[in-house]
C-alpha cells in the first residue's frame, strides 16, 4: 500500500469498517407461495418467493435424477433513482445464475426428480449489495418452503474503498471515485461448513487484501446468519 | 407424537451430538453430530431424530387422505393432481368396482374430484387407492382449499375441531391432508357457513385457545355449538405413521 494513507478513512454513514447495516428479515410475506421471505439491509431490500417442488415444463428440461433449482432475479423499475427497464437484462441474468449456483450448493432436490423449485427474487429498493440481500432472502425463503437443505447460506458484500476495506458497502461507497476508486466483492458463506458458495470481484485488489476481504466477509456473514436463524425460529411461534 | 423436546430447527443446525442417535427424515449425520436438513420441528424418539416440516408445500405420506382432480387418463389408471410435486396415480385395480378399460372416462372423467388414500410414496410419484369406505368420487358439495400446514388445526385433537363444525352445521366434512376439504350439506348456506369457519381457522392457526375462539365465531354466526358426539370418523391429526 505504498505507505500512503487511504483517502477513505471515515465511512459516510458513520459505521465501523466491519459493521453491517441494520438488518430486518421477515418470513411468510407472500401467503400464496410455498415459502417467502424479505431481507433488508439499510437502503436495500430483497423479496424472495419460493414455489415448488412442482412438475417442470417444458418436459425436455426435466432431470430424471434430481429436481432442478431455478432462480430469477430482478430489480423493480422504481428501486433506484433512474428507472430500471423491467424485464431480463444482462446483469439480472448473470445475478440469477450466480445466485442459483450458490444456492444449489446447499439445497438437495434429489428426492424430487423431474420437478423444479422456483426462486423469485425481486428488489423493491436498492442501495448496493442487492445480490447478497437477494441471496440472504432466498436462503430464508427456501428454508421456509421446507426444501431439504444441508445448511443455510449467508452473504455479504465487502468493498475496497480507495485503500480501506469495508464490510457491507452502500451505494455511496460503491460510487467512490477518488484514489484507487471502489471495488466490491460479494461473498456467500454456508452456515455449517463455512465454505464459500459465491465470490465475485470486479475491480482491482491484491491477493493479500483479498484474503483479508474473505476473512472480514466470513465474520460479517455470522451476523447475517444470526438474523436469518432468528427470523426462522421466531416466525413459527405457535405454528403447528 | 412423543417427543422429548419440541423445538424449531434451521437447516445446518446441530440437533444432537452422539453416535447413538440415528438421523431420520429431515436430518443427516455430520461426524458426531446429527444435523437438521430442513426447517421444522425436531423430534427425538428413542434415539431416532426427525425434523417435521412446519411450512412449505405438501409432501404426501403413506396413509394420508388426499383430495385431488383427474388430470390425465392412462391405459391402466388415472393421474390425479393434488397440489404436490408430482401427480398421484390411481390404478384401475385400486377402484372399488370393475372398470372397462376402454370406457375409463365413464367412471372418472377429466376434472372430476376424488377422495383417495395414499398407498405408497416413491420419489417418482404417489400411488393412491380408493378401495376403502369413505373414499371415492366427489359428487355435490364444495371443496375448500387451505394450506397443508393448517390442516392439523382444522382437524383438531383427535378430530375435535371437525366434530364441532359438523355438529354446528350438520354438514359432512372430509379433510384431505393436502389442504383440500370437501364439504357436503343439505343446502348451500350450511356449506358456506362451513367454508367461513374453516377460513376463520386457517387465518388463526397461530393463536392459542383456538377451539374457544372458533366456538365463539360459530355462535356469532347464529349456529349452535352442541357437545353431543354423533358418528365421528376421527381423522389422523398430522399424518404420523402408526
Amino acid at each position: 500500500m505504498a505507505g500512503k494513507k487511504s483517502l477513505y478513512m471515515k465511512r459516510v454513514d458513520g459505521r465501523k469498517i466491519d459493521e453491517v447495516r441494520p438488518m430486518i428479515a421477515e418470513i411468510g410475506i407472500v401467503p400464496s407461495a410455498d415459502g417467502s421471505a424479505s431481507f433488508e439491509t439499510g437502503g436495500t431490500k430483497a423479496i424472495a418467493v419460493v414455489r415448488g417442488p412442482r412438475t417442470l415444463h417444458p418436459q425436455h428440461m426435466q432431470d430424471p435424477k434430481t429436481g432442478v433449482l431455478r432462480v430469477n432475479y430482478g430489480m423493480m423499475p422504481f428501486s433506484v433513482s433512474d428507472r430500471i427497464r423491467p424485464g431480463p437484462s444482462r446483469r439480472s441474468e448473470e445475478i440469477s445464475k450466480v445466485v442459483e449456483w450458490a444456492l444449489s450448493s446447499v439445497v438437495d432436490l434429489s428426492g424430487f426428480p423431474n420437478t423444479v423449485v422456483d426462486v423469485f427474487i425481486q428488489i423493491p429498493k436498492a442501495d448496493a449489495g442487492t445480490r447478497v440481500a437477494g441471496l440472504n432472502a432466498a436462503s430464508i425463503a427456501l428454508a421456509h418452503a421446507g426444501i431439504p437443505m444441508r445448511e443455510m447460506i449467508s452473504a455479504i458484500a465487502v468493498g475496497k474503498v480507495d485503500k480501506t476495506l469495508v464490510v457491507d458497502v452502500n451505494k455511496e461507497e460503491e460510487d467512490f471515485h477518488d484514489g484507487e476508486g471502489s471495488t466490491d466483492i460479494p461473498l456467500a458463506v454456508t452456515s455449517r461448513s463455512k465454505e464459500i458458495a459465491l465470490l465475485q470481484l470486479d475491480g482491482k485488489i491484491s491477493p493479500d487484501e483479498l484474503m483479508k476481504v474473505i476473512e472480514m466477509g466470513k465474520k460479517a456473514c455470522e451476523d447475517v446468519l444470526k438474523v436469518q436463524i432468528e427470523v426462522l425460529k421466531s416466525g413459527s411461534v405457535g405454528d403447528e | 407424537m412423543v417427543s422429548e423436546k419440541r423445538q424449531v430447527v434451521v437447516p445446518g443446525e446441530t440437533i444432537v451430538s452422539g453416535r447413538e442417535f440415528l438421523p431420520g427424515e429431515g436430518a443427516y449425520r455430520d461426524g458426531i453430530d446429527v444435523v437438521s436438513g430442513r426447517y421444522g420441528i425436531m423430534n427425538i424418539f428413542e434415539k431416532h431424530v426427525r425434523v417435521v416440516p412446519i411450512s412449505g408445500a405438501y409432501y404426501p405420506r403413506r396413509g394420508n387422505t388426499i383430495i385431488g382432480t383427474i388430470v390425465d387418463i392412462t391405459f391402466n389408471g388415472w393421474l390425479i393432481d393434488f397440489g404436490g410435486a408430482q401427480n398421484a396415480f390411481l390404478s384401475v385395480a385400486e377402484v372399488p368396482r370393475y372398470v372397462n378399460k376402454n370406457e375409463m372416462r365413464e367412471f372418472l372423467d377429466f376434472g372430476e374430484s376424488v377422495i383417495v388414500k395414499v398407498w405408497d410414496v416413491k420419489s417418482r410419484g404417489v400411488d393412491v387407492s380408493m378401495k376403502m369406505r369413505g373414499f371415492g368420487k366427489i359428487e355435490g358439495g364444495m371443496i375448500v382449499s387451505i394450506g397443508a400446514n393448517q390442516v392439523p388445526r382444522v382437524i383438531g385433537k383427535e378430530g375435535s375441531m371437525v366434530r364441532i363444525i359438523k355438529n354446528a352445521t350438520g354438514c359432512d366434512i372430509t379433510v384431505g391432508q393436502n389442504g383440500k376439504i370437501w364439504v357436503s350439506g343439505h343446502n348451500i348456506d350450511d356449506e358456506i357457513a362451513v367454508k367461513k369457519i374453516i377460513e376463520f381457522i386457517a387465518d388463526n392457526v397461530t393463536t392459542n385457545g383456538l377451539t374457544e375462539r372458533v366456538e365463539k365465531f360459530i355462535k356469532g354466526m347464529g349456529l349452535n355449538v352442541s357437545k353431543d358426539d354423533v358418528e365421528i370418523v376421527a381423522e389422523n391429526t398430522d399424518g404420523e405413521e402408526g
